[in-house]
């Protein structure tokens, strides 16, 4: 059924009836507040059904109580459409291919005014009339591959993109931008660094923390940084490009494998943890951090792995937690299990049994920490040792988020837990290191006389 | 420029057949004749705990060389409905602007610069809000959608200003007529500007976020002083409410005015009530002004589509110059530009506002579009012309023109010079058209400059972080009760009262009728008198003496009631209130102190008075009679101030020596 009410229902949808109104319609209503007149707007339907929405002659919208109306009266119609504007993707000789990929991420949108809706810009056409500094930067090809949020992104979105990505290095592409939600950004940056292996080019995932519809948005700041690390950066790898500080300064260039969400809504949520982020990026050029990153290439040689299994569990530890956690797992036949556990790597006693019987049954389960500094360091306490003994294999350094996909993608190759355990343990991406550098970790603390002179003279 | 134009001249010439004459001297019906009509946007702070949209402390203001750490920003046009860029958004995006936010911890949080979504409304501010939309009788809205209206200039660090309507459709009364008003929203303050120069802007974040209402009305003034009155009716209102902040900046206006063939012009940031009738008065003329330029331009131009200017650079050696800005700008490398504005000869000295020209127009343009610090450009009608001679003859030559055009020299950054060009030939454009929309600044002096391109309805989007709130019935009635008495009733207060006129300004302007009410009814003291100890006494002392806190009002109860419990005389409130204006947190017994006062009883004064009038008797020279009573009160005023009322010792005195001199 076409929602001819689009939005309303119960009470609102009666009066709307009742005097035969529409919505778009241009109208009159009266009130036991007094009069009010403007163009009735849908609503939406996670919205209470006691109120109307207009929008006023000055742009505003307000609500009317269905229960306030006495009466309403239709004076004309005016139905909006929404579209963003497309504009032809220059083509300029000498500048690198870059393709983008959209997976339903709103890296550039627009807002539908009346409803409020927001509508995502794509094509390169649509890019261009949103952020047309893309096209001094390189030529943009666009391909969606699908329309999810951020958190439905999952192993069947993993495959499909690597695949892709894999078939557009063959074809020679110089870059690749893959547009995403950010909450789980982190979580395909992953993937794709363990699906993706040997890249001859960049593989950038960028994303932003304000909507593009609003003026102050990260959006064509970091989709800019994102094509020109793309286009012009020597370094081959799956990265993710977003803001360094919240200031419009630079972006950073974090490996897809370090790099984690660490505030629920700054622009410069992302941090490497554990080592320094690869390189700094601004508009027109890629400063180094590190030195060590793979170059470059002519060569197409790039070995796509796309695998996943489903049924790999990421446990987060908590004081008293019960076997039955595991049990649950065990019974709803779980392959792998991550933890992440408190310090250096513990659980509590009770779960011994639990962990006990994963071993018997082949189920890997991998130890990281919640602290996602530091180590996994078992041989320092007795728990530890024990936890060994039951067959818990640290992780290293590798971030739990991480581990789990990596879990998960080598249990998509392989039954056998020794080899799980090989392609566990050999670093692909940096996932584990074999040293954090001092600079690895820091987090200052607001308040500290030496912190506050830095904020003041460095923009955080 | 022909030899013969005279600068002076063609100023005073063209202000004559604009037909501009000082506020003062005219008549009201030139207002009517030229189509005046003028509407206000009345904003005012709400006096809430926290801001709006956070739970920072509002109100609190620090030094703008006192911040904590600094954040840079771009705004950057968003696309309209129609798939274009609204007009001021295309403007701004133009400048280029680095926006530097100067925070400090104590009043700013991540809300606050963008980096987390809005907390729920402050119910607080609802409140008020509401309160004072039923003072003004509008329709209430059943619901509030938080909308967002877009600022590009950098103002507010998202982009755009959190904003709702609490309701529409009200009218208040002036003495002579009624004025409707269209809407009262809420929403929250800008950052406050610390300084715009070059490419370069700089805000401080404390006053962001803190809670506001807007009242808007129709354009239904139609002099400069009706838009006054109409100012200070609402002001007086918002403040009756008790429930708004005062003080520098708590309320500002934003004045429209437009006249028959001119368009809207917003006059932005008028923060006292006393400028507006010269602003208004101004800002009809210069839209006449520039009327008067419009019909002169298309006479002589028939074809506007095919008017164009010509832009040259300037090839000739000018380092010889002595013209400080043109040597500087030389030195650091940047270009110098000639421009040729064909026939324009007499538009750039012609009359616009009180010593300011169309030259002024483009200079303001230049300024705040291509980021061309003032001043930025010399031309062919400057008052003291900078070329001498022989550069005259090489610009002539560069741009090849004609008696009958107009030339500028600008100077400016590589960077820049598109931008300038762009602006002054826009401007110049303009000038065929009429009247260009725009935003104007308000300056003291009563003049306007040039602010921003007049945004355009297209910037409304709804606040997709924000749920609509419902305001229900009993809501309403809830707050109806913690209405004020009505500003009409005020005014008929203190008409009963037989309260001098002069004394309504400064009593309702600061809200004084409750406390009037107050002290009238708990200490049974004269209200005519109250108002005038206010109005009259502690207004005269607050233009002589300057508090270190802000004296509150209180106070005068507190003064009344302790002089009735001392029995003392009112007289004395004339030494003791600049004391405790002064230094309201001093005792009373203190202040007695300060003043060396003495308590004596009636009858311990007035014995005095035989003795020393048989004094005066041996020392007298005058034989004026007047003479003695005043020596004699001279004497006894220290020690009888506050003990008895002078007027009573006065009339003791003069009984005493008329009866003295019958003897």
């Amino acid at each position: 059924m076409i929602d001819i009410f689009k939005g309303y229902k119960g009470d609102a949808v009666e009066i709307l009836k009742k005097f035969n109104i529409r919505v778009w319609s241009e109208t009159e209503i009266k009130t036991t507040r007094g009069d009010f007149s403007g163009i009735i707007l849908p609503r939406s339907e996670n919205d209470d059904d006691k109120h109307i929405v207009l929008k006023l002659v000055t742009g505003y919208n307000v609500g009317i109580d269905v229960r306030t109306i006495t009466d309403m009266k239709e004076i004309g119609y005016k139905e909006a459409h929404y579209k963003i504007p497309e504009k032809e993707f220059p083509f300029t000789e000498g500048q690198s291919k870059v393709k983008l990929f959209g997976t339903g991420g709103t890296i550039a949108s627009r807002l539908d005014y009346r409803t409020g809706a927001v509508i995502p810009a794509f094509s390169p056409g649509e890019l261009y009339g949103a952020v047309p500094e893309l096209a001094d930067i390189c030529n943009l090809e666009t391909e969606k591959l699908f329309a999810v949020f951020s958190e439905n992104m999952g192993p069947e979105q993993y495959k499909t993109l690597a695949i892709a990505i894999g078939k557009e290095i063959e074809k020679g592409i110089d870059g690749i931008i893959i547009g995403h939600g950010t909450d789980t950004l982190h979580h395909t940056a992953a993937a794709l660094s363990f699906m993706i292996q040997n890249p001859p080019v960049p593989i950038i995932l960028v994303g932003s923390q304000r909507s593009s519809d609003r003026p102050s948005s990260d959006a064509a700041l970091n989709l800019m940084h994102a094509a020109t690390a793309a286009a012009k950066s020597d370094i081959a790898e799956v990265m993710v490009c977003m803001f360094g500080p919240t200031s419009d300064e630079y972006g950073l260039l974090h490996q897809g494998t370090r790099v984690r969400k660490m505030h629920s809504s700054y622009r410069s949520t992302f941090r490497t943890i554990g080592d320094t982020p690869i390189a700094t990026v601004t508009r027109d050029k890629i400063t180094p951090i590190k030195r060590n990153y793979n170059h470059r290439r002519n060569d197409r040689k790039v070995s796509i792995l796309p695998y996943f299994e489903d049924k790999v569990a990421l446990l987060y530890y908590y004081p008293n937690m019960q076997p039955d956690m595991i049990y649950s797992l065990i019974d709803n036949g779980y392959k792998g299990i991550v933890i992440a556990g408190t310090g250096l790597g513990h659980v509590n006693k009770p779960l011994y049994p639990a962990i006990k019987k994963c071993k018997e049954l082949g189920i890997p389960i991998y130890m990281t920490v919640q602290t996602l500094w530091g180590y996994v360091h078992m041989f320092v306490y007795d728990t530890g040792r024990d936890l060994m003994n039951y067959g818990i294999i640290p992780a290293e350094n590798m971030l739990p988020e991480v581990a789990f996909i990596k879990l998960s993608w080598a249990l998509g190759q392989t039954d056998d837990v020794d080899k799980v355990r090989d392609l566990m343990m050999t670093p692909i991406a940096n996932e584990i290191t074999k040293r954090e550098p001092y600079n690895g970790y820091l987090i200052y603390q607001g308040g500290i006389p030496e912190v506050e002179e830095f904020i003041k003279k460095v923009h955080k | 420029m022909s030899k013969d134009f005279n600068v002076e001249k063609n100023f005073n010439l063209t202000k004559t057949n604009v037909g501009y004459t000082p506020r003062k001297e005219t008549p009201l019906k030139t207002y009517k004749e030229l189509g005046f009509i003028s509407g206000l946007e009345v904003h005012q702070q709400l006096k809430t705990k926290e801001k709006l949209f956070c739970r920072c402390p509002a109100g609190l203001y620090s030094n703008f060389e006192d911040y904590d750490a600094e954040l840079i920003r771009h705004m950057r046009p968003t696309l309209s409905e129609m798939g274009t860029y609204d007009g001021t958004a295309l403007m701004e995006f133009r400048t280029r602007k680095n926006i530097i936010y100067r925070i400090k911890n104590e009043t700013t949080c991540t809300y606050d610069v963008d980096d987390t979504p809005p907390f729920p409304i402050n119910r607080e501010a609802v409140d008020y809000a509401v309160q004072i939309a039923l003072q003004l009788k509008l329709n209430i809205v059943g619901e509030l959608h938080i909308t967002r209206k877009q600022y590009l200039d950098g103002s507010i660090p998202t982009g755009f200003q959190r904003t709702a309507i609490i309701g529409i459709e009200g009218i208040i009364p002036l003495k002579k007529k009624k004025i409707r008003i269209i809407q009262l929203s809420i929403e929250e303050d800008s950052c406050r500007e610390i300084s715009d120069i070059g490419h370069e802007r700089i805000y401080q974040t404390d006053r962001l976020g803190i809670p506001l209402i807007e009242t808007v009305t129709y354009p239904d003034m139609k002099t400069p002083d009706e838009v006054l009155e109409a100012a200070q009716y609402i002001r007086f209102l918002n403040r009756s409410s008790g429930k708004v902040r005062i003080g520098i900046g708590a309320g500002r206006e934003d004045v429209n005015v437009s006249i028959t063939g001119g368009t809207r012009i917003e006059i932005k940031g008028v923060s006292h009530n006393k400028w507006i009738p010269e602003l208004t008065h101004n800002e009809a003329f210069r839209q006449k002004a520039l009327l008067v330029i419009k019909d002169n331009l298309n006479k002589f131009i028939p074809d506007a589509e095919k008017w164009k200017p010509v832009f040259k650079n300037v090839d000739f050696d000018v380092s010889d110059i002595e013209y400080a800005p043109i040597k500087e700008a030389m030195n650091k490398g940047w270009r110098l530009i000639a421009c040729n504005l064909p026939d324009f000869n007499g538009i750039l000295s012609h009359f616009l506002q009180p010593g300011k020209t169309f030259a002024d127009e483009l200079e303001g343009r230049l300024k705040v579009i291509a980021c061309l610090e003032k001043p930025n450009f010399i031309h062919s009608e400057d008052m003291n012309p900078v070329f001498n001679e022989t550069l005259l003859n090489q610009r002539a030559k560069l741009l090849n023109c004609k008696a009958n055009d107009a030339q500028i020299v600008f100077w400016a950054l590589q960077e820049d010079v598109q931008t300038a060009c762009e602006t002054i030939e826009e401007r110049c454009r303009m000038a065929f058209e009429g009247v260009p929309n725009e935003t104007r600044k308000a300056l003291k002096d009563g003049t306007t400059i040039f602010e921003r391109v007049l945004p355009g309805a297209d910037r409304m989007y709804p606040d997709t972080d924000s749920a609509p709130i419902p305001i229900e019935d009993e809501y309403i009635e809830k707050q109806r009760k913690e209405l004020p008495v009505d500003l009409v009733e005020r005014y008929k207060q203190l008409k009963k009262w037989q309260v001098p006129d002069d004394c309504y300004h400064y009593i309702l302007r600061n809200n004084l009728v409750p406390e009037i009410e107050r002290i009238n009814n708990d200490l049974k003291i004269d209200p005519k008198y109250i108002a005038t100890t206010f109005a009259h006494t502690l207004k005269h002392i607050e233009g002589q003496l300057i508090p270190d806190v802000l004296f509150p009002y209180t106070k005068i109860y507190d003064m009344f009631k302790f002089i009735l419990d001392k029995k003392l005389s009112f007289d004395i409130v004339k030494s003791i209130l600049p004391v405790i204006y002064l230094y309201s947190q001093m005792e009373f017994e203190s202040v007695l102190n300060s003043l060396e006062f003495e308590g004596y009883t009636k009858e311990a004064i007035l014995n005095n008075v035989s003795s020393l009038q048989s004094m005066f008797s041996k020392i007298k020279k005058s034989k004026n009679p007047k003479a003695a009573e005043k020596w004699i009160m001279g004497n006894l005023r220290p020690i009888a101030l506050g003990n008895i009322p002078l007027r009573e010792l006065n009339t003791f005195v003069q009984k005493s020596i008329s009866e003295g001199g019958a003897k």
